[in-house]
């Protein structure tokens, strides 16, 4: 059968938007990578009821493809779709460092998910490094799973323009007030213009060189700090894949929506992080307007609220940025593509023989031709040659088995 | 020289080598355009006897020679693999390797003037393999097989190294520009239009690959035939030793069809990866991913190497081989204009000829007899 | 609770965990080093975005340790 609705991504936005698509009605398929809904936000918690929508989970989809009444949605199984909602969220974006690919190193939003879906322990003792309002509720998640962390470190500096955009949204402000208070009551540190430069260890993480940064991130300064585990993030990475095999146009990392969810190609709607948006309030709203533009008018206040939000993200962008000193970090022999082992002396020697953007880097030095495809180190790679990092495309999202691939062809089927 | 692919960076090299003064002029830089989206194959196995099997024979050396003075570009004499399905296609197969071994010694006796036609550099090699050796070769080849014949002279290089090496060492200046066309004067080409201004030269090369035939002033039947090329995850040690390719490729290369033809090349490569090929289709510049295309590339690749069947896929990747009306590539003097010449169309075969390319072009543009025989590349012949 | 092996010790898991948790939660790190420097991966983003993870699972190999939900008797090696 053919549905009205796809919705790919089951976190916060694909969530809403199934859940409102199938009240108004709307014959809606969710799917998820993962064996439970709820995506990173929402992981741990209890899956909410979903009347009416054909929830599939643990389908990886790997490929979107228009057809004559709509959309393929290409996973383990293929769905069709008169309009797709393309909600995967993001991940976390992580600048290299001497170390950085030592077990006991993993992702701020990584070390979340380990706490609060998959109910463990990461470590004993941790630093939580990296830039953004994100590294406090990290920290305190960590902290009520027993772990004891040893500082947090803010690689920019408090700015007077996010203190004003904090207080034009209540809710972000209070939130902010109680993880500091908890932090406070911890006796956690919360540093700002610091950042883990280095990680030591033979196997694991042993212990981590923290230094002061200039507010252009140079480092200077340093001392060490034993810890077996460290939390990095320097904000995230929207998974735009999808949208990019359709074509659809982006700005920056993320896609271009208008104020309904639309993406610049006909019947695909985007919500969520993909589109720049940051947080799960934001993520919520959205995905309640994309069914808006399928099925009546939005409400004003759902509108108000958006654009709101969306003036959050932008003072958050502008408030934490990536400046370019973290280059100071690394050394010739830091890894800077974790897939295939690249350093930077390796992209150096690229440069020198002529690559002059990441793409021919890539070619010639093969940083980003590895399992991930670029995901954890293409923003670093971007950097490092002089450009903008903007989203690349993959044919594949996710990678498939070629007994998989197979199944498509469609001479097969007819 | 227009075009900073494989073909712009070998004769960049080899007149730079001659005492000619080169700048090169691309507007994507070192790389970017068929070089950056090809496997790497220098092959004399798919060359059907005739010209483009001398270029392919005198080029094997070259490269050979260029592995020991330059390097750096992972080459790998992994010798190739043709397998046969049926005991039909083996006979096929085998008759091809004789033709290609004949014509390879009349080429060197006559019947020209031997000064005017001087002997192919080498001969091919082609050894058959007996179905029940075949594992020899390749430890997992697929079962069923009626046998095939090893090209030992078959070898691969990483081509966007290749290309960057060939130019860095080559001293020559790389300009990262857009050509908008060629100066001209009377009858005669003086230089170039580009992005950042005129460049005057004595002489003007045309590499510029699928858009080679593009510049009004002087056009050639160039078009794009795309290709897509899949890529496995890395492997530690890839399963696949030789480059294997089932003989159907063989006709699909020279072949005319205007739709779809898909045959399986399989190699590793340095990195570990498996790269499976090939699939030739006729659709402009347009280079858009076909899943039910990649589908069946997967299903062939599948057929010869079963232990594939599990592993997975990681990216895909189009690209476009520049070919001419007569599968020939275009070398040599215009015959309309002085001073430009043309070193294109080279299909899908245009790593494996480069050198011998780049070879004929520095002798012509030095005046010089060339190696092999340049008469049936001249642009002149589509007049 | 459930158990699995890895590389033939039995790890404890809960119900719906990952494989690439329990094995962390175990004081098991890192389950296979890389092809060239060798050097030693486990979890790293525990999103399935980094594939630092991979481990064969009951004879299928290069599986995401974060995306693969641990089930009872599990053969898992690295």
């Amino acid at each position: 059968m053919t549905y009205d609705l796809a919705v790919v991504g089951a976190g916060p936005a694909g969530l809403t938007a199934a859940r409102v698509a199938a009240a108004r009605g709307l014959r809606v398929a969710l799917l998820d990578a993962y064996a439970k809904p709820g995506g990173q936000f929402l992981r741990g918690t209890a899956p909410p009821r979903l009347t009416g929508v054909d929830v599939m989970l643990g389908q990886r989809v790997w490929a979107v493809e228009k057809s004559s009444g709509g959309f393929r949605v290409h996973a383990s199984a293929t769905t069709t779709a008169a309009t797709l909602l393309v909600a995967t969220g993001a991940h976390d974006r992580v600048v290299p460092f001497p170390g950085w690919d030592l077990p006991g190193v993993l992702t701020a939003g990584g070390a979340q998910a380990l706490v609060k879906g998959e109910r463990i322990r990461p470590g004993e003792e941790a630093v939580v490094a990296g830039t953004g309002p994100f590294l406090l509720p990290v920290a305190v998640t960590l902290l009520d799973a027993g772990v004891r962390v040893k500082e947090v470190l803010e690689a920019n500096r408090p700015s007077p323009r996010m203190a004003a955009a904090l207080a034009r949204v209540p809710s972000k402000a209070g939130e902010a007030l109680g993880y500091a208070r908890r932090l406070a009551a911890a006796r956690v540190p919360y540093r700002t213009g610091h950042a883990v430069v280095a990680a030591h260890g033979e196997d694991s993480v042993e212990g981590v060189t923290v230094a002061r940064l200039t507010p252009g991130w140079r480092p200077y300064a340093w001392r060490t700090v034993d810890c077996d585990t460290v939390a990095v993030g320097y904000g995230f990475t929207p998974q735009v894949d999808l949208l990019l095999q359709l074509g659809c146009a982006v700005e920056g990392d993320h896609v271009v929506t208008d104020d309904r969810q639309r993406t610049s190609v006909d019947g695909v709607l985007a919500a969520g992080e993909v589109t720049g948006v940051a947080g799960a309030p934001g993520a919520v709203v959205e995905g309640a307007l994309a069914v808006h533009s399928l099925v009546g008018e939005p409400p004003p206040r759902l509108l108000a609220e958006k654009a709101r939000l969306r003036r959050f993200a932008r003072a958050l962008d502008l408030s934490y940025p990536v400046r370019d000193g973290w280059r100071d970090w690394l050394t010739p022999d830091t890894v800077v593509c974790r897939c295939e082992e690249v350093t930077l002396r390796a992209i150096d020697e690229a440069r020198d023989l002529g690559a002059h953007d990441p793409r021919t880097v890539k070619l010639l030095a093969r940083p980003g031709m590895g399992w991930c495809q670029g995901r954890m180190c293409g923003h670093a790679v971007a950097r490092l040659t002089g450009h903008e990092p903007a989203p690349q495309k993959r044919p594949f999202a996710q990678p498939i088995t070629l007994a998989d691939l197979t199944l498509h062809d469609r001479e097969d089927n007819a | 020289m227009v075009g900073a692919g494989i073909v712009g960076a070998s004769c960049a090299y080899a007149l730079m080598r001659a005492g000619v003064r080169v700048t090169v002029v691309d507007r994507g830089g070192v790389a970017s355009g068929t070089t950056g989206a090809g496997e790497g194959n220098i092959l004399v196995s798919d060359k059907e006897p005739g010209p483009e099997l001398e270029l392919a024979l005198r080029s094997n050396d070259l490269w050979r020679e260029l592995a020991e003075e330059c390097g750096g570009f992972e080459w790998e004499p992994k010798g190739g693999l043709v397998v046969a399905e049926t005991p039909e296609v083996l006979d096929a197969l085998t008759a091809f390797a004789e033709t290609q071994r004949r014509h390879t010694r009349a080429a060197g006796a006559g019947p020209g003037d031997p000064e005017t036609t001087p002997p192919a550099s080498g001969a091919v090699a082609a050894v058959p393999v007996a179905a029940g050796n075949l594992r020899d070769f390749e430890p997992h080849i697929a079962d069923g097989l009626a046998g095939g014949l090893h090209y030992p002279q078959d070898a691969q290089v990483q081509p966007m190294l290749a290309a960057a090496r060939l130019l860095k060492a080559s001293g020559a200046r790389l300009v990262r520009t857009a050509v908008e066309r060629f100066l001209v004067s009377g009858d005669r080409v003086t230089g170039l239009r580009t992005g950042q201004g005129d460049l005057h030269a004595d002489a003007v090369v045309n590499a510029a690959g699928t858009w080679a035939g593009n510049f009004p002033q002087a056009p050639l039947p160039i078009r794009p035939r795309k290709g897509f090329i899949l890529v496995t995850q890395p492997f530690a040690v890839p399963p696949v030793r030789h480059k294997v390719y089932t003989a159907a490729y063989v006709t699909n290369v020279a072949s005319d069809a205007e739709g779809l033809e898909t045959s399986a090349v399989i190699e590793s490569t340095r990195a570990g990866t498996v790269l499976i090929g090939a699939s030739r289709q006729r659709v402009g510049h347009d280079t858009a991913i076909d899943y039910p295309v990649l589908a069946r590339l997967a299903r062939q690749a599948i057929g010869l190497f079963p232990v594939l069947k599990d592993r997975q896929v990681m990216r895909a990747y189009a690209g476009l081989r520049p070919y001419s009306p007569d599968h020939l590539p275009v070398i040599g003097p215009d015959h309309r204009l002085r001073n430009l010449f043309h070193a294109c169309g080279h299909e899908g075969a245009g790593i494996g000829l480069a050198p011998a390319t780049a070879e004929m072009i520095t002798a012509q543009i030095a005046g010089a007899r060339p190696a092999v025989d340049p008469a049936p590349f001249a642009p002149g012949r589509f007049a | 609770m459930i158990e699995f092996r890895f590389e033939g010790r039995p790890v404890a898991a809960e119900e719906g965990q990952s494989i690439g948790a329990a094995l962390h939660a175990a004081g098991i790190r890192s389950w296979r080093t890389t092809r060239f420097g060798g050097r030693p991966r486990g979890l790293f983003c525990a999103v399935g975005a980094c594939f630092d993870c991979l481990l064969t699972v009951n004879g299928t190999p290069d599986q995401r340790a974060c995306q693969t939900v641990a089930r009872a008797g599990d053969e898992v090696t690295g």
